[in-house]
């Protein structure tokens, strides 16, 4: 997810053909809509958020209730995807465990976001000793293998999905971090921030009003991919039994304890690990459309 | 070249430092008392005095860590909580088992990747190109122990190519050794393959575009000799630079491989340790990965050197 770019995609030639000039926003939305894979990956997206929000609607069975008689059915007209090694419904369940797997992915997102963007906004405008200090921290939290860093922590709260989503925010706030810094260093020497502090604008005005807005674009790039990384580390983190517990199951719980029944019903590994690579794959192609639709203006051309 | 590598070696210095302190922090964030946490519920006050005691628990913060820097400098990273080995035997037994993995997969990704991403570059727009795209990007999404467990199903258990777990020495049996490694290394290699594969299809199609190439090619050489010779050279940088950041990534994700695979790597030790909250040997686990990730990258800078004259003459 780390992909450095050398260039820029060659962008077709785009005049509007209105006569006034778009909006930074509409210019985005138009590119956007032409990255086909982006779009369908949105789709995807809504749809499978859709299906965990309106799981009590769309859920056939209880999530919860075992019919041992029913024990390790094959996909059937009675379970559209077979039943558990407790007989209970697979397709409810994944729609409940969707819902988890989400969450914590939302909650992951947010808590790296909460860390890593105000510290780097911090480090980028006030650079000195501040920035020193917090990049060098970033430099050695991103030195140490993630998942290996995300399990530690882990192990050192308690082993649940709280724990689990406060691992991989912290985990990925370098990520935040190092992009924010990157952004206002680059905006804070521009003339108009010179304007702002000219006429007495704070610090703190300066960063929210005129700083965040500019830095904000390359964060939505990287929202979208570390929503996609999220899914898969609490997916294994979970898988592993150290992340969410029961009663609540995630894609990557409803794996994890159905790897001994693979031979008998193949469906329990496939259709949970299926469900995570598609919506990793959604979110990583999202970001990759975002960054292809956002100021291809300012990127050097590439003749 | 000895000074650049002496250099680079005490420019770690520091950052091994903060990476002690990050690691060795963890303990001050546990939620509550740690002899507590360490005794058990059932454990009597007297109990939980012993253990407070012997951990030196009482001492201020920076003399407990000053007396585990100053042991851990020496090799020693303490003992186990809960079998009372040395963390640091624990960890000498079962590094060559992460190490033979990681590599294998490293060389693996790098070897695959580069062609996957040549390849796509060369037909860059083609059908064969968009399958390749989106097959990496499946590679980049798939869950890898999920992956782990239909090759296990498939190579191992119904065509018997492979065993399904457990590790053999290089030393006892190399051919066995390869065997017992070739379904994890090809997991774990999966999706740093497919970052390559993408790093080098972005970079290798930006140098074909250049006019060096097109002189190349108007004064009549083969494309294949123009991408070996003079293409490969200029978009190999970028992806040197990337395939070093996925090193830190392969000991990362080999500790789930590990455990799908039954290998007694590091990250099995790890992951045992995280579910017995053994601190010593998750501090120990992590800090001996993160240094072995560091003084690779500095090979991989040095390498960087010798590839891009530019960097080879400051």
């Amino acid at each position: 997810m780390t992909t450095i770019r050398p260039t820029a995609a060659p962008g077709a030639q785009e005049q509007p053909l209105t006569d006034r000039p778009e909006s930074p926003r509409q210019r985005f939305v138009r590119r956007f809509r032409r990255e086909r894979p982006a779009v369908v990956a949105l789709v995807v997206v809504v749809l499978i958020a859709l299906a965990a929000l309106l799981a009590p609607l769309l859920a056939t069975h209880d999530p919860d209730t075992q019919v041992l008689s029913d024990r390790l059915q094959a996909p059937n007209g009675e379970h559209w995807f077979g039943t558990d090694d407790l007989g209970r419904d697979v397709y409810s369940r994944l729609l409940y465990a969707g819902r988890i797997s989400l969450l914590a992915a939302v909650q992951a997102t947010a808590i790296g976001i909460a860390l890593g963007v105000p510290l780097g906004l911090a480090a980028g405008y006030l650079r000195g000793w501040v920035d020193v200090v917090l990049s060098r921290i970033a430099d050695a939290v991103m030195s140490i293998p993630a998942l290996l860093l995300a399990l530690a922590i882990v192990g050192i709260l308690e082993p649940d999905l709280t724990s689990a989503m406060i691992a991989i925010g912290v985990v990925y706030a370098p990520q935040f971090f190092r992009l924010t810094r990157a952004s206002t260093l680059a905006v804070r020497e521009e003339t108009f921030i010179e304007a702002a502090r000219s006429v007495g604008g704070t610090s703190r005005a300066i960063i929210t009003g005129h700083v965040l807005p500019n830095a904000l674009s390359p964060l939505v790039v990287q929202i979208s991919l570390a929503m996609g990384f999220a899914i898969l580390f609490e997916a294994s983190i979970s898988f592993l039994g150290l992340g969410v517990q029961p009663p609540d199951s995630s894609w990557g719980s409803m794996l994890g304890r159905s790897t001994r029944f693979f031979e008998q019903s193949p469906h329990l590994v496939l259709i949970p690990g299926l469900a995570i690579l598609v919506t990793v794959l959604a979110f990583n192609v999202i970001g990759d459309g975002v960054r292809d639709s956002l100021g291809r203006e300012i990127r050097r051309p590439t003749q | 070249m000895i000074r650049l590598v002496a250099r680079r070696l005490l420019a770690l210095v520091p950052l091994v430092f903060l990476v002690t302190l990050v690691v060795w922090g963890l303990v001050l964030v546990i939620p509550g008392d740690q002899a507590l946490a360490i005794a058990g519920d059932s454990a009597t006050p007297e109990q939980v005095e012993a253990i407070r005691e012997d951990l030196g628990l009482d001492d201020p913060v920076p003399v407990r860590y000053g007396r585990w820097l100053a042991a851990a400098v020496q090799g020693d990273l303490g003992t186990s909580l809960y079998t009372s080995y040395s963390v640091t035997d624990a960890l000498a037994d079962r590094l060559p088992v992460t190490l033979s993995l990681v590599f294998v997969s490293f060389a693996l990704a790098v070897v695959v990747g580069t062609a996957i991403g040549m390849l796509a570059a060369n037909q860059k727009g083609r059908l064969t190109d968009r399958i390749l795209t989106v097959t990496t990007s499946v590679g980049l999404a798939v869950p890898n122990f999920w992956l782990g467990l239909l090759l296990v199903t498939f190579f191992a258990l119904k065509l018997e190519w492979f065993p399904s777990g457990g590790y053999v020495p290089f030393t006892e049996d190399p051919a066995g050794w390869l065997r017992s490694i070739t379904l994890p290394a090809v997991t774990l290699a999966t999706a740093v393959a497919a970052e390559l594969a993408r790093q080098m299809r972005a970079s290798m199609s930006d140098v074909l575009e250049r006019d060096f190439i097109r002189t190349h090619r108007a004064k009549g050489l083969r494309p294949a000799t123009i991408v070996r010779r003079y293409a490969l050279k200029n978009a190999a940088m970028p992806v040197i630079t990337v395939a070093g950041l996925q090193i830190a990534r392969l000991f990362g994700l080999a500790t789930i491989v590990e455990i799908i695979f039954n290998l007694n790597g590091v990250g099995a030790l790890a992951v045992d340790a995280v579910f017995d909250r053994d601190i010593p040997v998750i501090q120990g686990c992590v800090l001996l990965i993160t240094v072995i990730v560091l003084l690779v990258n500095l090979v991989v800078d040095v390498s960087y050197g010798l590839v891009n004259p530019k960097v080879r003459v400051q």
